[in-house]
């Protein structure tokens, strides 16, 4: 760049190449596995332990119907956004409710329940999970979508909270001020004001928690029996459970549960990043 | 009374109304079973019957001094963690470094190299069983292709091959994150460091070690406890590729304390057990803070 005209240009530029040859080999290894999961859910199970190539020679797409439908994975899929639409929004909801108060408003006991939230955040139990089975056999929430619910509401709340809190706290109050003059009560201040201009915050919260919700294993695998409420990861294992030798089916289940979160993450991604850097510079 | 309760309610500070959805979510679903963990490491209880029977430290003993499976499966996690420590975690600082430099479309590679972090174990691990499968998996089929037929194993039911084959899935999984979490570490180190170290003729390894390491040292300590938290924990990946087996060659301590409570009905003793991995846990990120201290005192 500075150094155009002299050896310095023709240095880099060869450094230029061989760092891409290195990035573009690690990608292949990355994208490979994907674009044959892919590829392998338009074979047929006649030709797909015999046609090794990556392109499949013709596409059955019908194999996509089969899974949707008898392999329940339209009701895997339904229940997975169902969840995921369920937990971002009550996490939302919840998590800016308590930073506002945590930011702006005084209280009693501000400064030791927002601690033992920091807390929470920062020890993180293995194996809660046990106790949490017991708690929602206590609630009569064993196998419920409600029970499924509210634990992983929880465990992105500390987190959620903390980043609004920081968030409203660079929040000039000014805005606020004048809504109140004007009559706006808190409940409407959080509402018409604080929340639209959290939106980046509420961006990076929502892009990790989906991801969360949508991946989430164990707790499906604890909580719900009824195949009607599984979300599709459980749907996923009780499918290679019951049909381990149906690859082509297996591979169009996967390409289902997988093909929403790319979207997702490919339209979201520089908030991934963002929040990556911002966790990095908080330390 | 119905009409009285707005104007007591009115006189609560909107401070608590608006916190209590959320304290109620903590103490009842992170508290509350915190709580219960630490009490049940003390009973032996089946999760069915009322009766709970005080069985003081018996368990913790049982497992510190005698549960082999579980001293095993905890040194399946540590070997998976150590691997990904080293080979995970150092081609992702070499990826990370090259793609700082400025490199042209060095965006795309950070998209690219994130996505697998963004799939779920299950899906990454039912993927991956096809690959390492022994009868029709396409690593057998490339060996023989390139006439090395006679390496074709089923790789993930050997017990020699097993563990190394899930830590290797674990990594193509995770690499991305470390990646990314080094390269916004890098990036916050300033350009003129490196331009006045270029000027006074430091070499490019002086420039590492001098320049880009000490200043990474918080960046690396975050990813090396990231690394040790996520891959001691490590469950989805095993149940969709080797779900524990064979024998208890790929036990992990999540799976271990999920075996316990589902398959034995021993709520108490995987009470004990997630009582005694937290421990560890602790112990090993907390180390690890300390020796970054060290290093950087030094």
């Amino acid at each position: 760049m500075q150094f155009k005209y002299n050896k310095y240009a023709v240095k880099d530029l060869l450094k230029g190449f061989g760092s891409h040859a290195v990035l573009i080999l690690v990608s292949i290894t990355c994208l490979f596995p994907l674009a044959w999961m892919f590829c392998s859910s338009f074979k047929t199970q006649q030709t797909i332990f015999r046609d090794m190539s990556l392109i499949p020679k013709e596409f059955h797409w019908e194999n996509f119907a089969i899974a949707w439908t008898r392999g329940g994975f339209g009701v895997y899929f339904l229940n997975s956004v169902f969840y995921t639409v369920a937990v971002i929004s009550g996490l939302i909801v919840i998590a800016s409710l308590a930073a506002y108060a945590f930011s702006r408003l005084e209280f009693r006991g501000k400064g030791i329940i927002y601690s033992t939230f920091l807390a929470a955040m920062m020890i993180p139990i293995p194996g809660a999970f046990v106790a949490l089975y017991i708690l929602l056999i206590k609630l009569g929430l064993v196998n419920t979508r409600l029970g499924y619910i509210l634990p992983q509401i929880s465990i992105g709340l500390s987190l959620a909270i903390y980043i609004l809190k920081t968030f409203f706290d660079e929040i000039p109050k000014e805005i606020e001020d004048a809504a109140m003059v004007d009559g706006c009560s808190t409940i409407g201040i959080w509402w018409h004001i604080v929340l639209p201009l959290a939106k980046p915050a509420i961006a990076v919260i929502a892009i990790f928690n989906t991801l969360a919700v949508w991946n989430e294993y164990i707790l499906a695998m604890i909580i719900l029996q009824d195949k009607a409420k599984m979300p599709l990861q459980r749907g996923l294992m009780i499918f290679q459970g019951a049909h381990f030798t149906e690859y082509s089916l297996l591979m169009a289940g996967i390409t289902i549960t997988v093909i929403p979160i790319i979207i997702v993450y490919l339209f979201m991604q520089r908030y991934i990043i963002q929040g990556i850097a911002a966790g990095v510079a908080k330390g | 009374m119905i009409l009285k309760l707005p104007v007591s309610l009115k006189k609560i500070k909107p401070g608590y109304i608006f916190v209590l959805p959320a304290v109620i979510m903590l103490a009842l679903f992170y508290i509350y079973p915190f709580l219960k963990v630490l009490q049940l490491g003390f009973y032996e209880w089946d999760g069915i019957s009322t009766k709970t029977v005080f069985v003081g430290l018996s368990q913790f003993q049982d497992i510190i001094f005698s549960d082999r499976v579980w001293w095993q499966s905890m040194w399946h996690a540590a070997y998976i963690t150590i691997l990904a420590l080293v080979f995970q975690n150092g081609l992702a600082l070499l990826l990370a470094m090259l793609v700082d430099r400025g490199l042209k479309y060095g965006n795309i590679y950070r998209v690219i190299f994130f996505l697998p972090p963004v799939l779920s174990g299950i899906v990454v691990g039912l993927i991956w069983n096809w690959i390492f499968n022994g009868n029709y998996g396409l690593l057998n089929h490339w060996l023989s292709n390139i006439g090395l037929g006679n390496l074709s194993r089923s790789w993930l039911s050997d017990p020699k091959t097993a563990l190394t084959c899930v830590a290797i899935i674990h990594m193509w999984k995770g690499f991305g994150w470390a990646f990314l979490i080094l390269l916004a570490g890098l990036q916050n180190i300033p350009r003129t460091l490196y331009e006045a170290a270029r000027i006074d003729g430091a070499s490019a390894w002086d420039v590492f070690r001098k320049v880009t390491v000490p200043l990474m040292i918080p960046v690396f300590v975050l990813v090396m406890v990231l690394t040790v938290l996520g891959t001691m924990q490590i469950y989805d990946i095993i149940v969709s590729t080797t779900n524990g087996g064979p024998g208890y060659h790929t036990e992990v301590p999540v799976s271990r304390i999920i075996a316990r409570m589902l398959y034995s009905s021993q709520f108490g003793y995987a009470c004990a057990m997630s009582l005694v991995f937290g421990v560890v846990l602790v112990i090993l990120s907390v180390a690890q803070m300390k020796i970054s201290q060290r290093l950087k005192q030094t």
